[in-house]
């Protein structure tokens, strides 16, 4: 119990203290986890849109595929990230492995499922009929999309808490694709990891305090945003 | 909303830019080393002297020395610093190498609890493993292929003991988390010296068994030959494997851990062979 006591510590001293190498991992974290859903937002609202609203064949099957994305472990991904950035991958010759830009491109593909499915059902609890309305008054289809996203900016907005979440809690990825480097790739959750793995449990644990400290502030912007203009 | 979505997708772009420019800086190198490397605190100080140095600029990788070793076959690794002399054997004679040098050395020595159930206090390293596989007393093993487990393995061979069993437990983790489950369940280990001296959390584990030129641990580097891969970098795999072995490198090796813990970590031993340092050890 002590450990933990003291991680608590441990974890505002590092805050208020101003540490520069742990405000440095924080940013570094915060920078690729917002930048890859920011990604996600951009790729996984139109997929949401054309799985909420589109009449294509395999739709059912589409919207199959992206639910079992949801659950798919950040370490599945990143193994199959590796593979592609490898020296002697299709995508070598980018030098991405061990980068930052690894590590967003990674957490975007985690980030993606979790987005464009909770958008997917965001838009589809829009009642059908609100479009059908728009439309015949004369809205153009993107017009009467953008409309029933702001009805359904609630969950949308959840859809991308649920993306930010995921994706800077994940450290599965994060080690192996951006390989844990002091300085370069170094984010909160994998200097956890090494903490733990030299048996400095406090320090390693101060570290968990300041990510969910962080990723309560970043959640709080965002409930703000999301309650903006209600009761 | 196309004014909108134009509006988003730069504002991505753009923060995709700034998260790249953390890369930038130096033609890089990619070092694939064992975990005990990182974890003694050794590489914090040896890096950043040699990228000052060189200017090249380093991306080290800790992993086991299974992995380690496979990354530099692969060409996925320009150098490899490693402790698991059979498969560092196995690399060079694949062809996939250029020079194995020595950089230096510590030693194993198997920890456990200070009531010693097994009492293998002062046997030989082999006797003690079989003692304790005798005494079915709890030992945990890295299980996860790196340098120490493979050393491990060796031992049991030696010891005529197949582990296994409910007092055996491998915990797949580096070796300063093994420490610290080792000391908890009052288990038997091994470890490389300077991790159980650099690792806080097992303290109630004592050295039990130590010396001798049967638990020597050498270090040796590795640098990756051009055509191990695509895109290696075999120049600065090899700039940094002759910094480790010259004297600006051995100096740090010499007197790190002195102040910290009272003794060195590791011995320098560029230039020297293994049976050199057996023969010393």
């Amino acid at each position: 119990m002590d450990v933990l006591w003291d991680a608590v510590v441990e974890a505002f001293r590092l805050l208020l203290s101003g540490d520069g190498e742990t405000w440095e991992i924080i940013g570094r974290s915060l920078r690729i986890s917002l930048t890859a859903t920011a990604l996600a937002l951009v790729l996984g609202l139109p997929i949401s849109a054309a799985l909420a609203f589109g009449r294509f064949p395999g739709r059912r099957f589409a919207l199959a595929l992206v639910n079992t994305g949801m659950g798919v472990p950040p370490v599945v991904a990143g193994l199959v990230i590796i593979v592609l950035l490898w020296r002697s991958g299709p995508l070598g010759a980018l030098g991405l492995l061990y980068t930052q830009t690894a590590m967003v491109i990674a957490q975007t593909a985690i980030a993606l499922p979790l987005v464009a499915g909770f958008s997917t059902a965001a838009l589809q609890q829009v009642d059908p009929d609100f479009r059908l309305q728009m439309q015949a008054l004369g809205a153009g289809r993107l017009r009467s999309l953008w409309t029933v996203a702001v009805e359904a900016r609630l969950p949308l907005l959840a859809a991308g808490m649920a993306g930010f979440g995921a994706v800077i809690s994940e450290v599965g990825a994060a080690l192996m694709v951006g390989g844990n480097i002091a300085g370069q790739t170094r984010v909160l959750t994998t200097a956890a990891v090494l903490e733990a793995s030299k048996g400095a449990f406090a320090l390693a644990l101060a570290l968990g305090v300041i990510l969910l400290v962080i990723a309560f502030a970043v959640n709080l912007v965002l409930t703000a945003v999301q309650q903006h203009g209600r009761a | 909303m196309h004014y909108r979505l134009r509006q988003l997708l730069a504002t991505a772009l753009l923060a995709i830019a700034i998260a790249g420019c953390g890369d930038d800086g130096g033609e890089s190198v990619i070092l694939a080393t064992t975990t005990s490397t990182q974890d003694s605190g050794l590489l914090d100080e040896l890096i950043p002297a040699f990228e000052r140095d060189s200017g090249f600029r380093v991306k080290t990788i800790a992993v086991g020395s299974g992995e380690a070793i496979e990354l530099g076959a692969r060409g996925e690794a320009d150098v490899v610093l490693a402790h698991s002399p059979a498969a560092e054997e196995e690399l060079i004679a694949a062809g996939k190498a250029g020079e194995r040098r020595t950089v230096m050395h510590n030693d194993f020595v198997i920890v456990g609890p200070a009531a010693d159930p097994a009492k293998v206090h002062d046997a030989d390293p082999a006797d003690a493993l079989a003692r304790i596989a005798d005494a079915k007393a709890p030992f945990v093993s890295r299980g996860d292929e790196s340098g120490t487990h493979t050393f491990e393995l060796a031992l049991w061979d030696d010891a005529g003991r197949e582990p296994g069993g409910g007092w055996y437990q491998e915990s797949g983790q580096g070796m300063g988390a093994t420490l610290q489950i080792a000391n908890d369940k009052g288990a038997y280990t091994i470890s490389d010296r300077g991790t159980f001296l650099a690792t806080e959390s097992a303290r109630d584990l004592e050295v039990a068994v130590e010396g001798g030129a049967e638990l020597l641990n050498v270090y040796h580097v590795i640098d990756i030959a051009a055509d191990a891969g695509e895109r290696v970098n075999a120049d600065g795999g090899k700039a940094l494997a002759d910094w480790l072995v010259s004297p600006a490198a051995q100096d740090v090796i010499e007197t790190f851990g002195v102040e910290e813990f009272g003794e060195p970590l590791f011995v320098p031993d560029a230039a020297k062979t293994d049976e050199q340092i057996r023969a010393a050890g």
